[in-house]
């Protein structure tokens, strides 16, 4: 609603009949998209009851749908909880005083977030055999390359989300006699945390979505298993895919919203004043 | 690296990325365009108008990009009969700029819409006051400042677009990802130099793309 005050004056008589006009128009328009969708699917026989019938039947989603979604949000849970230990590190390892770790550190980093996941797993699944001369557990692969690519992210929003506690906060610490480790640990990794929560929630719709790209390398998936197989086996590729991408959306938007329930959360205890500035500053992240 | 000494290795190499430059290029102009469209609606005063902008990000955003593309093969083309080119590696790259930007149109759409949420009202209540006419306002008061604001967040999706150009391998075409595939199964002892060759690449351009965009957002933005 913002937005229409920034663009948009408060209609008037005539920008109210304007608005119902184009209501009308483009309301017909959307319609008449839809009905060409519907025709097109009708041509070619994509309506037809067998192609849809296999979802109300208990076994498709037992053997294939719901084991899918299972390794689905499986891989993705694995990935974060190692994600997580991975951004940490590296972003603590970013801000050391000490050039031989931050270089580094900064190394992997920059190189992790630049490669596209996809040549990193095919790297890990495909590759890495070769070297260590036994077959990589597709799992693993999946799990790895979703590890390094995410974890790279989180570090660099970990970072900035350590930047934005108020120096007064390490200052305060030092000047109680704490060590640079402790400072960290205690005063500066909790305070970044609990500000980064929205950001980190978010990154799990990265995550959810970025398992399928196991697909590729055969990891049975929600993709693999919900549509590859079940289209396999009643040839209705169109409505399989229908199907799994509703229910991405449903997990990735409770997933949003709970993200965003965090942030408005955060933001109300942030009212308080003496937690004011953290708050302020985390929002600039 | 002798690897790459072989003409045909090379010629892999070559090919697979000039396929991510043409996808990345095609997929730019359809999402920044659709985009555009898109946030157009998503901020207009007409409910139907963002309702659609709404459910197109809605659905777009939390959908995978390999479903996505999957669909663009299995779905539009191979089910419902929908082809662009009769040569196959063309239409599969048609297809694959249709997901694309199908997909990145969601992400713009977005970054278009909290850069307009960053002008503060103020500004343009005080260009109505002085009776500016609602193009005038847009033109010269609310789209300048959004712009800038916008430079960043554009940055990273063109970049990431860039990256999610190798999952249009999916559906055959090939690509920088499945022509790194095809050499480390030709060449298994040599997987790390064809590794770093291929992922290299990427971040030599990628990782420099980034830290520009991040200049030129830092040198035009607003101060306030």
């Amino acid at each position: 609603m913002s937005t229409d005050a920034v663009l948009y004056d408060h209609p008037g008589p005539r920008a109210k009949i304007r608005n119902v006009v184009l209501t009308v128009v483009f309301g017909v328009a959307l319609l008449g998209l839809a009905y060409w969708i519907y025709a097109r699917f009708d041509e070619k026989g994509q309506w037809a009851g067998p192609l849809w019938k296999p979802f109300t039947a208990a076994s498709t989603w037992t053997d294939y749908i719901l084991p899918g979604l299972g390794h689905t949000l499986g891989a993705a849970a694995v990935a974060m909880v190692l994600a997580l230990t991975f951004g940490i590190v590296f972003a603590v390892g970013r801000l050391s005083d000490h050039w031989w770790v931050r270089l580094p550190a900064g190394a992997v980093v920059e190189f992790f977030r630049a490669v596209p996941l996809l040549l990193l797993m095919f790297f890990i699944f495909f590759g890495v055999p070769f070297i260590t001369e036994q077959p990589m557990s597709i799992f693993w692969a999946v799990v790895l390359g979703l590890t390094l690519y995410n974890g790279s992210v989180l570090a660099e929003a970990f970072r900035a989300g350590i930047y934005a506690v108020p120096r007064g906060q390490s200052e305060a610490a030092y000047a109680i006699g704490m060590r640079k480790s402790q400072v960290m640990r205690e005063i500066l990794v909790p305070q970044a945390a609990r500000s980064m929560l929205p950001v980190i929630v978010s990154q799990m719709v990265v995550l959810v979505k970025d398992t399928a790209l196991g697909y590729i390398i055969s990891y049975s998936e929600l993709l693999q298993m919900g549509v590859n197989n079940v289209a396999a086996n009643f040839g209705n590729v169109v409505q399989a895919a229908i199907v799994v991408a509703i229910i991405f959306i449903l997990v990735n938007s409770s997933l949003t919203a709970l993200a965003g329930w965090l942030e408005r959360r955060t933001r109300r205890v942030g009212k308080a004043p003496r937690t004011a500035a953290l708050v302020e500053a985390g929002d600039a992240v | 690296m002798d690897v790459f000494s072989d003409p045909y290795n090379v010629d892999v190499y070559v090919t697979g990325f000039l396929w991510i430059l043409k996808l990345t290029a095609a997929s730019t102009v359809g999402a920044l365009v659709l985009g555009v469209l898109l946030s157009a609606m998503r901020v207009s005063p007409v409910p139907v108008l963002r309702g659609f902008g709404a459910a197109w990000v809605n659905v777009f955003r939390n959908t995978p990009l390999t479903l996505i593309i999957f669909f663009c093969y299995f779905g539009l083309f191979s089910t419902l009969g929908f082809s662009v080119s009769d040569e196959i590696d063309l239409n599969n790259y048609w297809l694959g700029v249709i997901g694309l930007s199908v997909y990145t149109a969601a992400f713009v759409c977005e970054a278009i819409r909290s850069g307009i949420n960053t002008v503060p009202a103020g500004q343009a209540e005080a260009a109505r006051a002085i009776g500016m006419s609602f193009r005038q306002t847009l033109t010269m008061i609310v789209l300048p400042q959004a712009g800038r604001a916008v430079i960043a967040p554009l940055g990273s999706i063109f970049i990431a677009l860039s990256k999610n150009a190798t999952i249009v391998g999916t559906i055959g075409l090939m690509e920088s990802s499945n022509a790194m595939k095809e050499l480390i199964n030709a060449n298994g002892d040599a997987v790390i130099p064809i590794f770093l060759v291929f992922a290299g690449t990427f971040a030599v351009v990628l990782i420099p793309a980034g830290y520009g965009f991040g200049w030129l957002a830092n040198r035009l933005a607003v101060k306030r």
